[in-house]
């Protein structure tokens, strides 16, 4: 029992990881008061760029890189339209969806049966021997760790530096922000490409972690589930975190219920964690004054300086 | 050279018939460079894009069979989008509708009325509605944010139809295979256009655009819609409820979306399948956006979309371009349509000098 | 600024039709009427590495062995779009038309009814007409194989089966695999994991990882990704590659895998065609004919295992033996086939229930 329980915390680590990646990007790009619903491309295009480069390059560090600035690469054309040219967020973000599954359908027509072993994994020495602990959150790939640390520092940064307070100025009024004198503009660009690159790295640990390979589509959905962590964690880094080991831990355990032979049709048990996250986002929603704290204002509207 | 936009005083009416031209201008030539890198005769591709599927009677159908949930659900959508509520789970309420509507058929398959196929459209509604009332309670009741629970909404409608499909509702002499039975002919919409599958749905389509532009336009509820998108604050100052409006969008957008799915099942399909739509509800976003969230817009945009569908079947049937390309290539024309609608409140400027106005003046 | 945009405006369609003139759009020329040209349609993309990918191999085997043109059309969802494209493909000139996916069946038997010139192959339906064969494989005699190997193989007697959507073939390929289990360690149980995707490589791997985390020593599938496989081969395990020869993604973990081979179907009715002797047909192949074909043993399985599966597989072959014949027990332990007595294919066509020694319930 003490194995399983393990394992399956195991297996919700690598499931949860990518919606890390991809939910705390988005994130970041919604604080700044920008919808970005193209995770799904940026996150298929990081995912083959990341699986190309380890297939022609062998190094798994450029694999990464790869992943990251093929999201940031796209989320660029998202941020150009956006802010350059006022496109509705929303309906490009969409577009950028269907832009991105055919570019890395494109990039990935010679890549489609091709093998890589996954990147290794790193045991943090003493560290790792530690019983329970250890296995759990010391006998990782770099990408898991890169997970937790990510998390820690956008915690970090978005309540105690200024950047933060920048960051999350702009998101709620950018006219205010405007008036003060934050260059506006700038700053959504760059929350924008972090998210692209965020979402690519998330795709990349898809290709090169999760399952080591490439296939057309392989991301599944998984764009949309970030989408919606970020709105059920309101805006938190850690919320979003949580939200995610959630959301993978309860696909995990439906699985192993399955596996039990619990005499529930798969489909109802494939429904919970959708039906999981609406009930929590419920729960915490009812107190309105605590997330409008934390929601960016200015979500989804345009902004130009001379207006 | 700088490029940069500059407000206009006033909305350019030109601009609003002309940017759609300029994109389409731009798409064609991202296009030729685009097949010319693939290594494709560029005129050929845009050929078959653009012309070759409307080259027939059939043709021209089948674009209004594949427009008509574009263009019921973008209709539909828009109205929420300019009231500020964000429903993105239109898919889930399709499937909804279909499920309800198709219910019906099945239950009623050995009834041969009249008023089988009213019945069913109506319960499609319903169950639209239903399918979205779960978001609009959740939020007016629970302040749940829409975008999730609405998105959340449709992995569960798609399981629901697939647990169904799989089982209760499977066709008794199909094998066990998971297809319902085939709807009954008094379960089936009427052809409009014989020898095509052009189907009453489509009509209907038109006739819900415009009313919808009626609602918009003519009525206080539309300009209720409007005030509360725009200004939420002044919207309450005048004593409109920011939850009715909610409830509105959302049961409007459920409903025809419900419709929709109707209309797909007792339509083109004829049956219920375990997937009845290749993402109807999601493309409807942009539709409704290219659309400009006007009525009219959106019934062009839908015509657009649909080609392009078509044009990536035609693409890869006469000229064997992989369905990627197609991807690609729709991508960019949305890009244009999204970008070039900044024309109509910006115009752009060329400068010389070095200063911008962006974000130079600052700490 | 006006100036640019109407110079814009002017300037764009005079380079479109100058284009256009200068690379006059050579209509892409309709498919030769002498030649035969044959077209394909895919639920997937080319790129899946399972189901889709083997028709596609299948579709090049054509190109190579007879010389035709060949056009597909991949990703085509089971919905509305089908029969648009299947009668695009039909009134392009194409002489002979595959639809290879279940659902493609109601719109393949309307278009075939439309045009009776064309000749239809559909993969796994019912439905046949004059111009409409249908065609399968027994892909359960190829899972009774892998059930023997696993039989000899399994220390825990836990197999971990990850299966996609519960139809009458995923189930038949259960029965098959845990009754030829059985025959070599009666005590074998298989546990089964039902995805609800034929093609969620993350999803099939979490499945396969919470089937070994339940003792599972050999996992199998019934989904289309090489990650069970790769998870199989991390966690030092045994499993069997789906559709094609996955032992690039686990050379030390795959024992076998079952491979669709459509190549000789494909080649020989095409060829039928071509000499005007095809004819409507109703084709369910397995071993014997080669559809269904099998990898190199891997290096686990030990010339005993092997003897062993070859000796099913010959008896298959030469009919002295079927993966269905009594006694068979259901769930309850209750015999359902006699001794002596085999299922029929009407029976196996439709199989919606457990043999003795799956755990779990098919809803």
């Amino acid at each position: 029992m003490y194995d399983i329980l393990i394992a399956a915390i195991l297996t919700i680590i690598t499931a949860a990881t990518p919606l890390v990646y991809a939910a705390i990007g988005e994130m970041i790009t919604e604080k700044s008061g920008v919808l970005n619903l193209g995770v799904e491309g940026m996150i298929l295009v990081g995912a083959v760029c990341g699986f190309a480069a380890v297939h022609f390059t062998g190094s798994a560090t450029l694999a990464i890189l790869a992943g990251l600035g093929a999201g940031a690469g796209l989320a660029l054309v998202f941020a150009v339209l956006v802010l350059g040219f006022q496109a509705s967020q929303v309906a490009t973000g969409l577009a950028l969806t269907i832009f991105g599954i055919g570019v890395s359908a494109l990039l990935g027509q010679d890549l489609v049966g091709i093998a890589y072993a996954g990147l290794p994994k790193i045991s943090i020495p003493l560290l790792s021997s530690i019983p329970l602990i250890g296995p759990l959150l010391f006998n990782h790939d770099v990408m898991v760790y890169g997970s937790f640390m990510l998390v820690f520092a956008v915690a970090w940064l978005i309540k105690n530096s200024r950047a933060g307070l920048i960051l999350r100025a702009v998101g709620d009024s950018h006219d205010a922000a405007h008036a003060i004198g934050y260059p506006v503009i700038r700053i959504r660009y760059l929350a924008i490409l972090f998210g692209g690159g965020m979402a690519g790295l998330a795709g990349a640990y898809l290709s090169l972690a999760y399952s080591p390979l490439w296939v057309e589509n392989m991301s599944a959905g998984r764009g949309w589930i970030a989408l919606a962590l970020v709105v059920f964690a309101t805006w938190r880094p850690w919320r979003v975190f949580i939200g995610a080991y959630l959301f993978g831990g309860l696909t995990i355990l439906q699985l192993h219920a399955q596996a039990l032979g619990v005499g529930v049709p798969s489909q109802v048990m494939s429904m919970l964690p959708y039906i999981a996250t609406i009930v929590v986002l419920v729960l915490i929603s009812r107190d309105i004054n605590k997330i409008k704290l934390n929601s960016p204002a200015c979500i989804g509207k345009p902004f130009h300086p001379t207006s | 050279m700088l490029l940069s936009l500059v407000k206009r005083p006033e909305q350019s009416k030109a601009m609003v018939y002309v940017s759609p031209i300029i994109a389409l201008g731009l798409t064609l030539i991202s296009g030729i460079l685009l097949f010319q890198i693939m290594g494709v005769h560029p005129a050929q591709a845009l050929y078959a894009f653009f012309v070759d599927p409307i080259t027939t009677k059939y043709g021209w159908a089948e674009l209004g069979v594949k427009a008509t949930p574009l263009i019921l659900i973008g209709v539909a959508l828009s109205v929420g989008f300019r009231a500020g509520v964000w429903n993105i789970g239109a898919e889930g309420q399709l499937t909804l509708g279909a499920i309800c509507g198709g219910g019906i058929a099945l239950w009623l398959y050995q009834v041969d009325s009249v008023f089988v196929l009213p019945l069913m459209i109506i319960c499609g509604v319903l169950g639209g509605m239903a399918w979205a009332a779960i978001p609009a309670f959740l939020k007016t009741r629970f302040n749940a944010n829409e975008i999730l629970t609405s998105l959340m909404l449709t992995y569960v409608a798609t399981l629901l139809l697939s647990l169904l499909i799989h089982g209760a509702w499977r066709d008794p002499d199909g094998f066990n295979f998971p297809v319902s039975r085939i709807f009954s002919d008094s379960a089936t919409l009427p052809i409009i256009w014989q020898g095509t599958r052009l189907h009453l749905g489509w009509i209907l389509t038109i006739a819900a655009a415009i009313a919808v532009w009626v609602l918009m336009s003519k009525t206080i509820i539309g300009f209720q819609i409007k005030v509360i998108g725009q200004a939420p604050k002044a919207g309450r100052h005048a004593g409109f409820s920011v939850n009715r409006t909610i409830w509105f969008s959302l049961m409007l957008g459920g409903g025809m979306a419900g419709m929709a799915g109707l209309f797909e099942v007792a339509g083109p399909i004829g049956q219920l399948l375990p997937s009845i739509s290749p993402g109807y509800g999601f493309t409807a976003i942009i539709v409704a956006f290219v659309g400009r969230l006007h009525p009219v817009g959106v019934f062009f945009a839908g015509l657009v979309m649909a080609l392009s569908y078509l044009g990536g079947e035609s693409a890869q049937i006469t000229m064997n371009l992989p369905l990627a390309v197609t991807g690609v290539f729709q991508g960019l024309l949305l890009f244009f349509l999204l970008a070039c609608d900044v024309l109509i409140t910006y115009r752009l400027q060329f400068k010389f000098p070095v200063t911008s106005t962006r974000g130079s003046k600052h700490v | 600024m006006k100036k640019i945009v109407i110079a814009l405006v002017i300037v764009l369609p005079v380079v479109l039709v100058g284009y256009f003139l200068l690379f006059k759009p050579e209509i892409p020329e309709a498919p030769d009427a002498v030649e035969t040209n044959v077209g394909f349609v895919y639920v997937g993309p080319v790129g899946d590495h399972g189901w889709t990918y083997r028709h596609d191999v299948g579709r090049q085997a054509i190109e190579k062995e007879l010389g035709v043109k060949t056009t597909f059309v991949e990703s085509v969802p089971e919905g509305a779009d089908a029969e648009r494209v299947i009668r695009k493909l039909a009134t392009s000139g194409h002489d002979i038309i595959f639809t290879t996916s279940f659902g493609y069946m109601n719109p393949t038997a309307k278009v075939a009814k439309q045009f009776p010139d064309v000749k239809f192959e559909h993969a796994t339906g019912y439905i046949r007409a004059d111009n409409l064969s249908t065609y399968s494989a027994r892909f359960y005699e190829g899972r009774a194989v892998l059930g023997t190997i696993a039989g000899h193989l399994s220390k825990s007697g836990v197999v971990g089966y990850i299966a996609s959507f519960p139809i009458p073939e995923v189930v038949r390929g259960i029965n098959a695999f845990i009754l030829a289990m059985r025959k070599v360690n009666p005590d074998a149980v298989v546990k089964v994991v039902w995805v609800n995707s034929w093609y969620d490589p993350g999803k099939e791997g979490d499945a396969a990882k919470a089937l070994i985390d339940q003792g599972a020593d050999i996992i199998t599938q019934h989904t289309d990704s090489p990650a069970p496989l790769q998870v199989a081969e991390q966690r030092g395990v045994y499993g069997f590659g789906q559709a094609s020869d996955m032992s690039a993604f686990a050379p030390n973990a795959q024992l076998t895998a079952i491979i669709d081979n459509w190549n000789p179907y494909y080649v020989s009715h095409v060829k039928a065609v071509m000499e005007g002797t095809w004819e409507s047909t109703d084709t369910w192949d397995g071993i014997k004919s080669g559809m269904v074909d099998f990898a190199p043993y891997g290096d686990a399985v030990s010339a005993d295992v092997r003897a062993a599966a070859d000796a099913v597989k010959q008896s298959i072959i030469d009919g002295s033996f079927h993966p269905f014949q009594g006694p068979i027990n259901n769930q309850a332990g209750e015999q359902v086939v006699a001794e002596g007595e085999t299922l029929d294919d009407g029976v196996l066509l439709k199989m919606d229930w457990y043999v003795e020694g799956v755990q779990g319930e098919l809803n």
